[in-house]
């Protein structure tokens, strides 16, 4: 049996200990649920992977002649008529070969990125602003105001996306870069109004809503500080799945021809002009589509591996 | 102690509550209603706790809800320090929001995961900038954080951070910030661990000794009210049953509900197997949306009659208990209150 | 690693002849998470006989639904892992089975009762088929013969107007009559061994009463093992025979209800039956255990229940006390009880 001796400072210590009865320290730093979530994802090959390509992307379509010395638009019909790809001669001009009319496809594969990543930054951002707000309303305020924008919102969801797009896009004359972007935006945002619905409905029963009501917060105090906050999540990786189809959708309408077309550049409507020498140069066609479909998975990728960080049931 | 002989600081009159229960999205047509208090009565005086116990869908929350005007009263006042708060809005009920706080039941639900415990602490200061301490807000943060024995280091901590127990004492500095006389607690141990619902009880006892505040304890947990109560209150089916000391209701109860309640609590004695008498209730409590007539208790009562189908009790002192002098002689909404004493535990 | 054969061979009662209906042998299961290895269930032994009641006590993150899990073979692998020991039932180890041969004993031998009903049961098939289910699939009866074994079930369970409710949906009953049909469902084949994993939590107490009645009826009349796991001193008192408390993913003290009611040997013990403010007597202030349970993937070094213990003192802190069989005033042990604390005489007697 134990020497009184032995208690030491282990006997006295409960009693100082006594007041700050349940002090035991959380472990670590201060988190938030937000650097959680990064930790987690700094750890993930799949975000590594898809953050470093979309980095990349961004790159290429904000400065483009830093990756090619070539011009997208300088033609040479005789020279370059349809000229195989040589897939040694790495950023060089004929790397991907030439089209038809003598372009390089690298130097129109690297200017096209522009196109389909602005096209679908600024949908996915439109989206989202005029989503959450309208999502945001309906679903805090609920009663009518929600029955009436649920019925816009069905409404909307009710036109076809693509078609819905074609239908706009052909009542215009000059089709840049702005009205295909505020066509997909149209039809677009009724997705994230949905999902911030449902969120904020969830979100608004929580009982520190409750607790901030009953402190006498007001709307716009617990809109923003308690419901925006916790309804996020799921419309942040909603609106990164959804960048992946808006850069696809640009893409197919300028396929179509009903997107961007001459002079501008678009990987659609290289795609387009690949089409009809599928045949003999099958490289015309390839090169964009294989940019196209990279990008539209890294966002995708992207979206995924943020779900994953964010999911709450992990925690 | 509570002083019974002051005036009372919050007193409650016929309040009522009703839930519609409608049909219909854009036009809506009512089908009935969920009566989740009907008609109830009591009063809170300076410094006491007012423990509310009955089992679940009796209404006890809503109670909570209607006192912190989360929810509009159908009917019934609400009077603090005699002026009739249920009306209020704006400007006035804010005012009024500053002295009753409340203490929610979940832990893990009740604080903003995305805000620090200093935020989350701080923000009725926020709110209410009358109130807020002159000078360091901060500093009277990490006072709250002591004074209910958290580490004032914490402060940037956000809530995930911290186990239950903690959490709840975050809760509960949050609730004293605005220096509150009453604060409602909705089954604020429920969600503990048995070793650390008795840390929190004693907190909240610590509290209300040294800032004289006035609990209203609502809970499940019969020990527990008894343990931290002056007086309680039993409901059933959205009505109070039986009100009194805890004594009374614990040592001397007269309505049924309230002796059958009693004696299905499980003891914490092996001993005790035995030796008491248990009343096993049948059935299940009926749907608030489709009441029994006359005593709502009667459909699940051994003693019901007749009378009781037809007549709705009133919440009085029992006529035969009328002179006497005892903790017996308290209200009892039931036509045929009396003590049973083989009931009350050995 | 020696720990177990102390255990073993210190604390088993030589009472019981023949094997035990279920034993649990230096279980241990891990869990991998973020923050490294958790040791949820840490080498606990235990056993049950047939139609004997023995309460597994302990808080959240104890490991006691854990044990649970490990005996039903439903634990979520991963993250979970069991790491060592032996789970017997009847003599033999379930854990070296293969699934095939562990599907035959879950829900025949084994049945387990969870603590929510609504989520356990299938939202969109009725109460009678799924009833009925368990005699289709172990005992290949007919449609008609199953859902006449459900009616009759639910009759065993006192479930008022069994053929009229036979065909309801789970959310037309209430939350005592859902539990009811979760007892009925694991009596349907009359198993020897249930596990009831808070089965009266989620209830109010009038309802919880009735339950729990109709358990310990159920469980005398087909002569069956209960394991209880519960959090809820008052339910122990009231239907256990033996107990076993949990801390930390470890077994600190187990013995006869009575005996450790009147008198623990752990401190933890001690400290839980003194934290529970009594409904038959009004105290003064509650005993608190002071601090919090350990992160279980630090646990301490010696006793983990040390930093909150008010007895600890240094070789608490440095070496870990293993169950040692506890011993009467007379000095005689006493049969089946163990405590795993270096000071267990002092807190027995003091």
């Amino acid at each position: 049996m134990p020497d009184q001796n032995l208690t030491g400072t282990r006997s006295t210590a409960p009693v100082a200990e006594v007041a700050q009865a349940e002090a035991g320290p959380p472990p670590g730093k201060p988190r938030s649920l937000w650097s959680d979530a990064w930790s987690d994802l700094r750890r993930k090959p799949s975000f590594l992977i898809a953050g470093a390509m979309i980095l990349v992307l961004i790159i290429i379509a904000a400065f483009p002649s830093l990756f090619t010395s070539a011009s997208p638009r300088e033609a040479d019909l005789q020279g370059a008529f349809l000229r195989s790809p040589e897939l040694t001669k790495f950023f060089s001009p004929e790397w991907f070969g030439y089209d038809s009319q003598g372009r390089s496809v690298y130097a129109r594969v690297i200017y096209g990125t522009r196109a389909s990543i602005v096209i679908g930054v600024s949908v996915t951002v439109i989206v989202l602003f005029l989503g959450s707000l309208v999502g945001m309303i309906a679903g805090y305020f609920g009663g009518w105001v929600d029955a009436v924008v649920s019925r816009i919102v069905d409404t909307f969801m009710g036109i076809p996306f693509l078609l819905g797009a074609m239908v706009i896009l052909v009542s215009f004359d000059v089709r840049g870069k702005l009205v295909i972007t505020l066509a997909l935006a149209v039809l677009g945002w009724t997705t994230i109004a949905r999902v911030m619905r449902g969120s904020v409905i969830s979100v608004k029963q929580a009982d520190y809503v409750q607790a901030a009501r009953s402190l006498g917060a007001g709307t716009w105090r617990i809109l923003l500080r308690h419901v925006l906050p916790n309804a996020m999540a799921p419309v942040i990786v909603v609106a990164m799945v959804a960048l992946g189809g808006y850069i696809s959708a640009e893409a197919t309408l300028s396929y179509l021809g009903i997107g961007l077309a001459d002079p501008a550049m678009s990987w659609g409507s290289d795609i387009n002009t690949g089409k009809d020498q599928i045949r003999v140069a099958l490289h015309v066609l390839i090169f964009p589509s294989i940019m196209l479909s990279g990008t539209i998975l890294a966002f995708l990728m992207m979206g995924d591996a943020v779900r994953d960080a964010l999911d709450p049931k992990l925690r | 102690m509570a002083d019974t002989t002051r005036e009372p600081i919050l007193e409650v009159r016929n309040l009522v509550k009703h839930f519609p229960l409608t049909q219909g999205i854009v036009f809506r047509r009512q089908v009935g209603a969920v009566r989740a208090v009907d008609d109830i009565s009591f009063t809170l005086y300076p410094g006491e706790t007012l423990g509310i116990v009955g089992e679940s869908g009796c209404g006890k929350s809503t109670v909570a809800k209607l006192l912190m005007n989360l929810e509009r009263a159908t009917a019934g006042e609400i009077f603090y320090k005699g002026d009739d708060i249920s009306k209020l809005s704006g400007r006035a009920l804010k005012a009024v929001r500053r002295n009753i706080q409340m203490v929610f039941q979940d832990p893990y639900t009740s604080l903003n995961p995305r805000m620090t415990v200093g935020d989350i602490i701080g923000e009725p200061f926020d709110i209410h900038p009358e109130a807020a301490p002159k000078g360091d807000k901060q500093a009277r943060v990490r006072e709250l954080l002591d004074v209910v024995g958290l580490n004032p280091e914490y402060i940037n901590r956000y809530p995930h951070q911290f186990s239950g127990g903690q959490r709840q004492r975050i809760g509960i500095a949050r609730g004293l910030a605005l220096n509150p006389e009453i604060i409602i607690c909705d089954e604020p141990v429920s969600a503990l661990d048995v070793s650390v619902q008795a840390q929190v009880i004693n907190l909240m006892e610590k509290l209300q000794d040294e800032f004289g505040l006035s609990y209203l304890f609502i809970a499940h947990d019969l020990s527990i009210v008894r343990h931290i109560s002056d007086r309680v209150g039993v409901m059933y089916l959205g009505k109070m049953v039986e009100i009194g000391s805890d004594t009374a209701i614990y040592d001397h109860p007269t309505h049924p509900y309230t002796q059958a309640l009693l004696s299905a609590v499980p003891l914490p004695d092996p001993d005790a197997r035995e030796g008491r008498e248990r009343i096993i209730l049948t059935g299940d409590v009926p749907s608030p949306a489709n009441p029994p007539s006359g005593c709502r208790f009667r459909t699940r009562c051994w003693k019901a009659q007749d009378r009781c189908a037809e007549e709705l009790p009133l919440l009085a002192v029992p006529q035969r208990y009328a002179d006497a002098d005892t903790a017996v002689a308290h209200d009892s909404a039931c036509h045929f209150a009396e003590e049973k004493p083989q009931v009350t535990h050995a | 690693m020696t720990e177990t054969g102390i255990d073993l061979v210190k604390d088993e009662t030589p009472a019981t002849p023949g094997t035990p209906l279920l034993e649990v042998r230096d279980l241990q299961v891990e869990f991998h998470t973020r923050e490294g290895v958790a040791k949820a269930v840490n080498g606990v032994s235990y056993s049950v006989e047939a139609g004997e009641t023995l309460a597994v006590l302990g808080e959240s993150g104890s490991g006691k639904s854990v044990t649970a899990q490990a005996i039903m073979g439903i634990l979520d692998m991963p993250p979970g892992r069991i790491a060592g020991g032996e789970i017997l039932f009847q003599g033999q180890d379930l854990l070296a089975m293969t699934e095939a041969q562990r599907r035959k004993i879950r829900g025949n031998k084994i049945a387990m009762i969870f603590q929510d009903a609504l989520s356990s049961l299938n939202p969109v098939l009725s109460v009678g088929y799924q009833l009925g289910e368990m005699f289709r699939v172990h005992k290949g009866a007919s449609r008609k013969e199953a859902k006449a074994r459900a009616v009759e079930l639910m009759d065993r369970v006192r479930i008022p107007a069994a053929k009229d409710r036979v065909n309801d949906y789970p959310h037309q009953f209430s939350g005592g009559m859902r539990q009811r049909i979760m007892i009925a469902m694991a009596l349907a084949l009359e198993p020897d061994l249930i596990i009831a994993d808070e089965p009266t939590t989620a209830l109010d107490v009038t309802v919880q009463a009735q339950v729990m009645d109709l358990l310990a009826e159920l469980q005398q009349e087909y002569r069956m093992g209960l394991i209880l796991i519960t959090h809820d001193l008052g339910v122990v008192a009231d239907v256990a025979d033996r107990i076993a408390v949990m801390y930390a993913g470890r077994i600190v003290e187990r013995g006869d209800v009575r005996e450790i009611y009147r008198t623990p040997a752990h401190p933890y013990t001690k400290g839980l039956l003194d934290s529970i403010p009594r409904l038959d007597q009004k105290g003064s202030d509650l005993y608190a255990i002071r601090g919090l349970p350990p992160t279980l993937t630090s646990l301490p070094a010696g006793c983990s229940f040390s930093p909150r213990c008010d007895r600890a003192r240094e070789i608490c802190v440095t070496e870990r006390p293993l169950p040692v069989t506890v011993l009467d005033a007379e000095g005689a042990p006493v049969p089946g009880r163990s405590s795993a604390c270096h000071f267990w005489k002092e807190t027995l007697h003091g």
